[in-house]
């Protein structure tokens, strides 16, 4: 039914409370795409079924819930039963029976599923204890993983749209924009532009037609918050965008996601249309006379995109190329109308802003970054997963504590922030707090909330070359800095790891990557060589092996390495000669193993398995000049 | 009228005025790649790039493309600093790179003091500089028969499908407005080919040249509404008639009725 006044709204959220009360015991099973592809469907669907099968009476309130990323996607399928709060990882669907007998009787817990404490080796029962949980404070991701996203009920349950109750019915749009501008908000696309100063240009910009869109066209490779957000949470987005169209006076409105993210665009379209059916969007919305309705664009998947102009662009029908433009968007921007461009995770925040005020909001944070911030922590890091903390966190605290340290105790060496406009942070600055000036003076990026967690077998060298591939891949060509200038990065940096690489190699770099940030269109070229200069700031040695010594210090560039067991160290148990996919090791039984070095690819698989640590790599360049005849043995 | 300072000598320019002219006008050379009177600008080739400031902005300087930003009354422009020198330097070595053998670029090189780039030279040369001037001029013509195709690197300008287009009215705009002259096109009485798309040619009713394609006459008498016999003639011949014409009014001027 439309909900048309302020009294009907409550009235249905009240309604909506008692039926979510009424599920006493809750199995929420994880559907995010991370655990979807473990398995997830068959988990929800097998609990379904053990529940009929078991014939659990009506008044024991049993109710399994398909959920949005709960975050942990390294553990996944994850099943969290409710009110207890009890978390089993990877879940099988044959788990089923056993952990509904356990939840409506039995009691007790499924001990084998438990997550287990690495340092502790303790099993925890409760999610709030896990300390991959217990260290977040989420906000943006208030409601991901508790909703079904495909049930407005449960999300007005939950809270949602009380935030757009407040703004329409006690508040002025002015006041809306004051309670933004008090809560410091800041885009979370990565830029950190002040949400509440792109408003207030907007309100004020003169214009029949104002537009606010949502972007949605997350593509920094390793982030998928957004993408968690949408699926997990649509309506919070949704929301977001109804307070800051009226905030701005704005009647249209389109979410800009990518097709990559299917599942966003099933929930955010059904979300769309429920909450049209209930009167939250639409024509007059809540009865209030304020008319705002969204559109869903789908982007075809160019990373450039993602850019402002160029998503604009796309969205009037046009090739997705950005403009240079010296108006703003707030005075000029999709259909050459005011538009205010958000990122999902700042739409998502506007609601609970709205809700709780924006002196709630910045209490959490620094005195420059407000709230928090959601992060898609992957790499070389035990826990991957999704998390969102109060800005300010140190990356210690979010490699160490919620990440749980790196893989295989292995050293750290380098953390990635920002994407591929980002750059690299080395050990050094572990204790800094993660806040938009913090990151960008050490020169990375907030970015969209990317975090690749580097260990020790890592080259930088060849990790900035990957981000100069990607760019390279997704630049659009318009200009010529960006176009030509990444392909002529690229063959250096091609140079340097095969290499090829010659002293002036830096000061090429160096220079290039100047004239690409000073003479790009957009903000992909301008922010390109951002991976090469910090891995050069912080990590100029190994450029100067690559280039000097045509050495790789990491031993991962293949031309540059070779390896050799060390007589000593050897124990003869043969992991090296199984592991070898080239059949370049030999050796009996128990007995010194050999490496043949004309036969040796450089892919480091023994080194990685030895148990003993006897294999060692060196610069290829030394074997060529002990054997003397440039080859190998 | 506003008023720009160019490197210290002061211009009046009316307001609307595109930095690129009012530079221009001051008496300044700034380079141009993708540039057209008769287009929109564009800011792809980032050769017109020039340094902005203002009084108070204490020594911050700005860079930004001239031929996009609008003339603002007391600003500062800089055309000749070492940023924008080394950054336009940049451009023409990168783009020296991808057109080795082009003269139009060697020249604009050498006047940058380069003769040859510094970069990896492109194994597989082209004179194209992916100006767009061809994709924009057809776009304005209200054809849009080629466009930009692939992203990045790979950026091509190529009719749909690299097939013949088969919106394409050979009208030549695309090979004419071309700056290094890259677009291959035969045409001779009977026939004309570009883009692997053939066209019959409309001859003149009067000397028999061939000067339009049948295409091209019928999308121009649609677009404008000139009757398609406007193009039964030729503009030489349209001109000869022009003149005969005046003539006759003029020797009746002295018999007014």
């Amino acid at each position: 039914m439309r909900i048309d006044s302020r009294a009907r709204f409550e009235e249905a959220v009240a309604a909506c409370r008692r039926a979510a009360d009424g599920r006493k015991i809750e199995v929420l099973v994880c559907c995010g795409t991370g655990c979807l592809a473990n398995g997830s469907q068959g988990v929800a669907e097998a609990f379904q079924r053990e529940a009929e099968s078991r014939g659990i009476p009506a008044s024991v309130g049993l109710f399994t819930k398909k959920t949005g990323c709960h975050g942990f996607c390294e553990r996944g399928p994850l099943v969290v039963i409710q009110p207890e709060g009890i978390l089993y990882t990877k879940v099988k669907p044959e788990h089923a029976g056993e952990i509904l007998d356990k939840a409506t009787g039995g009691g007790g817990t499924l001990s084998k599923l438990l997550y287990k404490d690495p340092v502790t080796k303790k099993a925890v029962e409760k999610y709030g204890d896990v300390p991959f949980y217990k260290n977040q404070t989420r906000v943006a991701m208030r409601n991901i993983g508790k909703v079904d996203p495909a049930d407005l009920d449960d999300a007005l349950a939950h809270g949602a749209y009380a935030g757009l109750t407040r703004a329409l019915f006690d508040l002025t749009p002015e006041r809306v924009i004051e309670e933004v501008e008090r809560s410091g908000l800041r885009g979370r696309g990565g830029a950190g532009f002040q949400t509440a100063r792109k408003w207030k240009a907007a309100r004020k910009a003169k214009g029949e037609r104002k537009f606010v869109l949502c972007n949605g066209d997350e593509g920094d490779p390793g982030a998928f918050k957004d993408r968690s957000i949408m699926e997990g949470d649509p309506h919070s987005v949704l929301e977001g965008m109804v307070i800051g169209a009226f905030a701005i006076g704005a009647h249209e409105g389109y979410i800009y996601v990518r097709d990559e993210y299917p599942l966003a665009v099933v929930h955010l379209t059904l979300a769309i249309e429920q909450a049209r059916r209930r009167g939250l969007l639409g024509e007059n919305i809540l009865g209030t006379g304020f008319d705002f309705d969204v559109r869903i664009s789908r982007g075809g998947g160019a990373f450039v995109c993602g850019e402002s102009s160029a998503l604009m662009r796309s969205i009037e029908g046009k090739t997705g190329e950005p403009r240079q433009k010296y108006v703003h968007a707030t005075d000029r921007g999709v259909f050459d109308c005011p538009t205010v461009l958000n990122n999902v995770e700042t739409w998502a925040d506007v609601g609970a802003i709205l809700h709780k005020g924006g002196d709630w909001f910045a209490s959490m944070g620094t005195a420059k970054s407000k709230g928090t911030k959601a992060f898609s922590l992957v790499g070389k890091v035990k826990n991957t997963g999704l998390i969102e903390l109060p800005m300010g966190t140190t990356l210690r605290h979010i490699i160490y504590d919620i990440g749980g340290g790196i893989l295989g105790d292995r050293p750290f060496k380098a953390v990635q922030t920002g994407g591929p406009s980002g750059g690299c942070l080395p050990e050094s600055h572990l204790d800094y707090p993660v806040d938009y000036e913090k990151l960008t003076e050490a020169g990375s990026m907030m970015g969209s909330g990317g975090m690749i967690v580097m260990d020790d077998r890592t080259c930088m060298v060849d990790v900035a070359r990957y981000f100069l591939s990607f760019l390279m891949e997704e630049s659009c060509g318009k200009c010529v800095p960006c176009r030509e200038g990444l392909k002529q990065m690229k063959a250096i940096f091609d140079g340097l790891v095969a290499g090829r690489g010659v002293p002036g190699d830096i000061g090429r770099i160096e220079r290039l990557s100047e004239g690409m940030q000073l003479g790009s269109l957009c903000e992909l070229g301008k922010s390109a060589p951002n991976p090469v200069l910090s891995t050069l700031r912080y990590f100029r040695d190994e450029y100067l092996a690559h280039a000097e010594h045509k050495a790789c210090p990491a031993g991962i560039c293949r031309d540059l390495t070779a390896y050799e067991i060390v007589a000593e160290a050897c124990n003869g148990c043969g992991s090296c000669a199984r592991a070898c996919p080239a059949d370049a090791i030999t050796g009996e039984k128990k007995a010194l193993h050999v490496i043949h070095q004309g036969k040796c690819i450089s892919c480091g698989a023994c080194y990685t398995v030895c148990p003993t640590d006897a294999v060692r790599f060196f610069p290829k360049r030394e074997l060529a000049a002990a054997s003397g005849t440039g080859g190998a043995p | 009228m506003i008023t720009i300072t160019v490197n210290g000598k002061n211009v009046k320019v009316p307001e609307g005025t595109r930095l690129l002219d009012a530079i221009r006008s001051a008496g300044f050379e700034v380079p141009t790649l993708c540039d057209h009177p008769a287009l929109e600008p564009w800011g792809g080739c980032r050769m017109c790039l020039v340094d902005v400031t203002r009084k108070e902005w204490d020594g911050w300087c700005k860079m930004v493309v001239s031929c996009m930003f609008p003339a603002e009354d007391g600003l500062l422009v800089l055309t000749d600093t070492e940023r924008v020198r080394s950054t336009r330097r940049v451009v023409i070595d990168l783009l020296l790179a991808r057109c080795p053998d082009t003269p139009l670029v060697q020249q604009v090189a050498a006047r940058h003091g380069l003769e040859q780039t510094t970069y990896e030279p492109n194994p597989a040369p082209t004179d194209c500089i992916l100006c767009g001037l061809c994709t924009r001029v057809c776009d304005h013509i209200g054809v849009s028969a080629i466009s930009s195709v692939n992203r990045g690197a790979g950026r091509e300008i190529a009719p749909p499908l690299h097939e013949a287009p088969p919106d394409c009215i050979g009208c030549l705009a695309c090979a004419e407005i071309c700056p290094t002259s890259c677009i291959p096109y035969e045409t001779s009485d009977a026939k004309r080919t570009i883009w692997g798309k053939e066209f019959e040619m409309v001859r003149c009713a009067r000397c028999g040249r061939a000067h339009v394609t049948r295409d091209e006459a019928a999308h121009f008498s649609g677009r404008t509404g000139v009757p398609s016999t406007y193009f039964d003639l030729c503009d030489a011949c349209k001109r000869t008639d022009m003149a005969r014409q005046f003539v006759k009014l003029s020797e009746g001027a002295g018999t007014a009725p």
